[in-house]
């Protein structure tokens, strides 16, 4: 398991390498912070990021919105045309890049739209609407649909069970579907080099500089990245124990059980 | 999967292709359908242009001097006349960044760019035929014709300086690593010799490859002919056991991490290698002969800021500012005078002496130029007789 | 006293039409499942349209029903398409077994043998570096794996390998980056299989006299079946596709089919050439993956996503 973060490690440390022409050299050149001080010199760098964020918070924004409802009309009704959809996500998942991103840019070409951000946000919400499916599906078959049998019988139209009782209880699941999705959006390469046009995005940039040099600040980037989610997962270690220390006290801290009165 | 879920499956999928066979039954538009606007009357196109203070300048990546990031050229450019300069590394190869501007450029909108710096060869060419570049006003270029260097003004494949001026010129011969290769390298056969087995490089640009073998056979790419091409295969298809790979730009980290121990290169590529902490990479030009290309700056059709670009051309064209620029990117300086410059004020005598900065007579005898295409199957009978051996 | 249980009259009470019944699912799904009709296969199919036509990239494309082009492209052709299919598919399918070696035990092990509250972190924990983006963290192993490099000049020294010796530029290197990058697809399935599993039916099998192995086998091993099947699907899927490891870490013949797709698409822009490659990858992916389905068997594609 240690094997996976070997990569990490060599990244952080030339992080902090000296190297004279800007690029990144395996050969140590001394210790320096002068990139971290200096993160957004590089040009198209900052950028290719920024541009990388922003499509991948708007298609998982996006994905969440139009593949909830899809995910519900799949969990909780029984209708003909579930099979197909089934299917069409299936597919969606399991189709290799390499083809869905040729095909797309096919597509684009022959109905003369011009790549740019309006395809890579196209193409990342239709990939990711599928992994939303999935996620948000899975998460309502754990819940039990008992719940909104009740507050149907209880008065709530549809509209309101679904916000005032389904939508509380998976919450969990779209936003765990929100941030697959995003990692999914701000990590694609494959797709994305077939149609993004003149568009820049940070996997693109990476791997254009790849060739020639990478600059310092990528793996200063990549150390950030790697840093903020090891914060979260520390964090969300933290936070369980302190759910679990709250749950065992509020076990403890119930009304013991009552006898049975006989009438 | 049910039958029943299966024959449903099928109908649909019948369904789709007649859709997409309607959608795809106009085709996929050609170049040649999607000129840009012909017949331009080009005095008056640059009287009505307009002074800006922006510059969109779309390069190669470490194609401009950087000194920790600052690059003090285009700083110098805008205190010397007001245009803020947004620079862009972004053009990875020649057909990619093509690919990028077209529909654009046959749409006739705007692609973002004024300055765009393009390799002679198919896509220049094809950037020309379409009508895809602005023409410039070389009135507007007095600096051009005072220091340009003879072998940049009026090329071959721009005659007039029409569309284009220089940027860079680039020599691509064989670098090797004196450490693991102790006897000299003099000549293409080297790529081949059996002692190197599995530490072999060479380019997969197919047009790098099909002319050096060209040029070990004694044949000028220039004039070369078909058959020329396919003798040519043979020696490639003789080499491939002993070659660990056909690489593009990432050769140099493949030398410089010792896998490869002699390959194609470009000669800038190992200058700045020997700076960066690698000073065992040597570049050296075959006695068959090296490549010469240029890279040349362009303003495409559209262009917002037209008249900064062309100040920029004019700017560049210094001992100063070409002095500083090549005394960190280290290829061919299209500016003879520039080598003064670097010698006396920069006070770099490693790039100011070098022939491969500054060549001599003698290397440009020994430099050649790519074959030119006549068409677009004469381009793509290149490509078929060179792609086989790189893909495989 | 009975005046009080009289209830005001109320309309009888009438069903919805048939429309009001049976239309919301449709409406729920007509944007999601629209876009990706859409722009998924639409596009897909589009793909096999621009397979079958002609031209070049100058005078344009029409389409020409040219169904001749797969022959050219598999029989007739100086490029070996059909080394680089079988190739692909060797890489998917030493990529998939290997990754199952290396995930089952991961997964396993945090959902068996690891407290509660450590399981999310230490999930989340091996996904981690894949947060980083995949071509930094390959290039980083590109470095590791050099010839010159720590790891090879350690090895030599220790006489463990010849002189020659070198990982980076051949299909191992490529299977490496293939596993490595694929992991989480692997791992992170498994383990949610593994999770669903009732503790108490492992009780059982125990208190029915099978030790440990037994359990294992008989027990849970065919109840993580779907999960296997989803990380099989994943990652042989995505590998045998794949352009970048190839590219980043193979040399001379690893060249795969991912790369054929993505050279004659964006170098040499032969468009017709890219789409009947892709379309024959999809085609030949999902004949494999059918057939895998139906012999190990699973009962229902819903299980599985």
């Amino acid at each position: 398991m240690g094997i996976t973060f070997v990569p990490i490690i060599v990244m952080m440390l030339y992080s902090f390498n000296n190297a004279p022409t800007s690029r990144i050299t395996f050969a140590w050149n001394g210790f320096t912070t002068y990139w971290y001080r200096n993160l957004t010199q590089v040009n198209g760098l900052t950028h290719a990021f920024l541009i990388s964020l922003e499509v991948a918070i708007l298609s998982s924004l996006i994905s969440v919105i139009v593949g909830t409802p899809v995910a519900l009309a799949l969990g909780r009704f029984r209708f003909w045309g579930k099979g197909p959809i089934n299917a069409i996500v299936f597919a969606d998942i399991a189709a290799p890049a390499i083809v869905v991103g040729a095909a797309s840019l096919s597509f684009f070409l022959s109905i003369n739209l011009n790549t740019g951000l309006i395809t890579i946000l196209i193409a990342h919400v239709a990939f990711n609407i599928a992994y939303v499916v999935v996620v948000v599906r899975a998460r309502l078959s754990g819940m039990d649909s008992a719940i909104e049998d009740a507050a149907r019988d209880l008065g709530a139209n549809a509209w309101t069970t679904f916000t005032k009782v389904t939508l509380p209880l998976i919450w969990p699941g779209l936003l765990a579907a929100f941030l697959l999705a995003f990692a999914m959006s701000v990590d694609d390469y494959v797709i994305t080099s077939f149609i993004a046009g003149s568009t820049v995005t940070f996997p693109l940039f990476v791997y254009g500089a790849a060739k020639v040099g990478l600059p310092p600040q990528v793996l200063c980037f990549g150390t950030l990245i790697f840093l903020v989610g090891l914060i979260v997962a520390l964090a969300n270690g933290a936070l369980n124990r302190h759910q679990l220390a709250r749950a065992t006290t509020e076990d403890s801290l119930a009304a013991p059980a009552q006898p049975v009165s006989s009438s | 999967m049910s039958r029943r879920d299966a024959l449903g499956v099928v109908g649909k999928g019948a369904g789709l292709l007649s859709m997409a066979a309607l959608l795809a039954s106009c085709g996929i538009a050609g170049s040649a359908e999607r000129r840009g606007a012909a017949n331009i009357d080009w005095a008056t196109f640059w009287k009505d242009q307009k002074t800006t203070k922006q510059l969109n300048f779309a390069n190669w990546p470490l194609y401009i001097d950087s000194d920790h990031g600052k690059t003090v050229s285009l700083e110098l450019f805008t205190k010397a006349t007001g245009i803020k300069v947004n620079y862009q590394p972004v053009i990875q190869g020649d057909a990619s960044f093509y690919a990028t501007v077209e529909p654009e450029l046959a749409a006739q909108e705007v692609t973002g760019y004024d300055l765009m710096v393009i390799t002679n060869g198919w896509y220049f060419s094809q950037l020309v035929e379409n009508g895809f570049l602005n023409e410039l006003d070389l009135s507007k270029l007095p600096n051009f014709f005072k220091y340009s260097s003879p072998l940049v003004k009026n090329p071959s494949y721009d005659p007039g300086n029409k569309h284009s001026v220089t940027w860079q010129t680039g020599f691509t011969g064989i670098a090797y690593n004196t450490k693991m290769i102790k006897r000299e390298i003099t000549s293409f056969n080297d790529l081949a010799d059996p002692a190197f087995k599995g530490h072999v490089g060479m380019m997969n640009d197919n047009v790098e490859l099909g002319s050096a073998a060209l040029l070990r056979m004694g044949v000028d790419p220039v004039s070369s002919t078909m058959a020329d091409w396919k003798e040519s295969t043979k020696w490639l298809e003789k080499q491939r056991p002993l070659v660990a790979g056909y690489y593009d730009q990432s050769y140099i980290s493949h030398l410089e991490n010792g896998d490869t121990w002699i390959s194609q290169a470009y000669s800038g590529d190992i200058f700045q290698a020997n700076l960066s902490g690698y000073p065992h990479l040597k570049y050296v030009t075959p006695k068959e002969g090296q490549i010469v290309w240029h890279d040349n700056m362009v303003i495409p059709r559209q262009a917002q800021n037209a008249l900064s670009a062309l100040a920029w051309m004019n700017f560049y064209y210094t001992p100063k500012i070409a002095g500083i620029v090549e005394d960190w990117v280290s290829y061919v300086c299209p500016v003879p005078a520039a080598q003064d410059y670097i010698l006396d004020v920069i006070k770099d005598p490693t790039v100011a002496n070098s022939p491969l900065v500054f060549p001599s007579a003698q290397a440009d005898k020994l430099s050649h130029s790519y074959y030119i295409y006549r068409d677009y199957n004469d381009y793509q009978s290149w490509n078929d007789t060179y792609n086989p051996i790189i893909e495989s | 006293m009975s005046t009080d249980l009289i209830e005001p009259a109320r309309p009888a009470y009438r069903q919805p039409s048939w429309l009001r019944r049976h239309s919301p699912p449709y409406w729920l799904s007509l944007v999601g499942g629209g876009w990706m009709l859409l722009f998924f296969l639409i596009p897909l199919a589009s793909g096999l349209i621009v397979s079958l036509e002609t031209g070049n990239p100058v005078s344009g494309y029409t389409l020409t029903w040219n169904w001749h082009i797969y022959s050219q492209l598999f029989v007739h052709s100086d490029i070996p398409y059909t080394t680089f299919f079988i190739r692909s598919l060797y890489y998917g399918i030493a990529t998939t077994i290997l990754s199952i070696l290396i995930a089952y035990p991961m997964a396993y092990f945090i959902a068996f043998r690891v407290s509660v509250r450590w399981k999310s972190p230490l999930i989340l924990l091996v996904l981690l570096s894949f947060f980083v983006s995949f071509v930094i963290r390959t290039d980083m192993w590109s470095f590791v794996l050099a010839q010159q490099g720590f790891v090879i000049t350690t090895l030599h020294k220790l006489h463990l390998v010849s002189s020659n010796f070198h990982i980076l530029g051949t299909s191992t290197a490529v299977i490496g980056g293939d596993i490595y990058n694929n992991l989480p697809f692997m791992v992170l399935p498994i383990y949610v299989a593994l999770e669903r599993i009732d503790r108490r039916i492992l009780e059982a099998a125990r208190d029915l006299y099978s030790n440990g192995r037994q359990v294992f086998i008989r027990v849970v091993l065919p109840l993580s079946r779907a999960g296997i099947f989803a990380g099989v699907l994943l990652v042989f899927i995505t590998t045998a596709g794949d352009p970048v490891n190839s590219s980043l870490l193979g040399g001379v013949g690893t060249y795969t089919i991912g790369q054929a797709i993505q050279d004659s698409y964006l170098t040499n822009q032969q468009f017709n050439v890219a789409a009947a490659l892709s379309t024959v990858l999809m085609v030949i992916l999902g004949i494999i993956m059918f057939a895998y389905a139906t012999i190990f068997g699973t009962e229902n594609l819903e299980n599985l996503v």
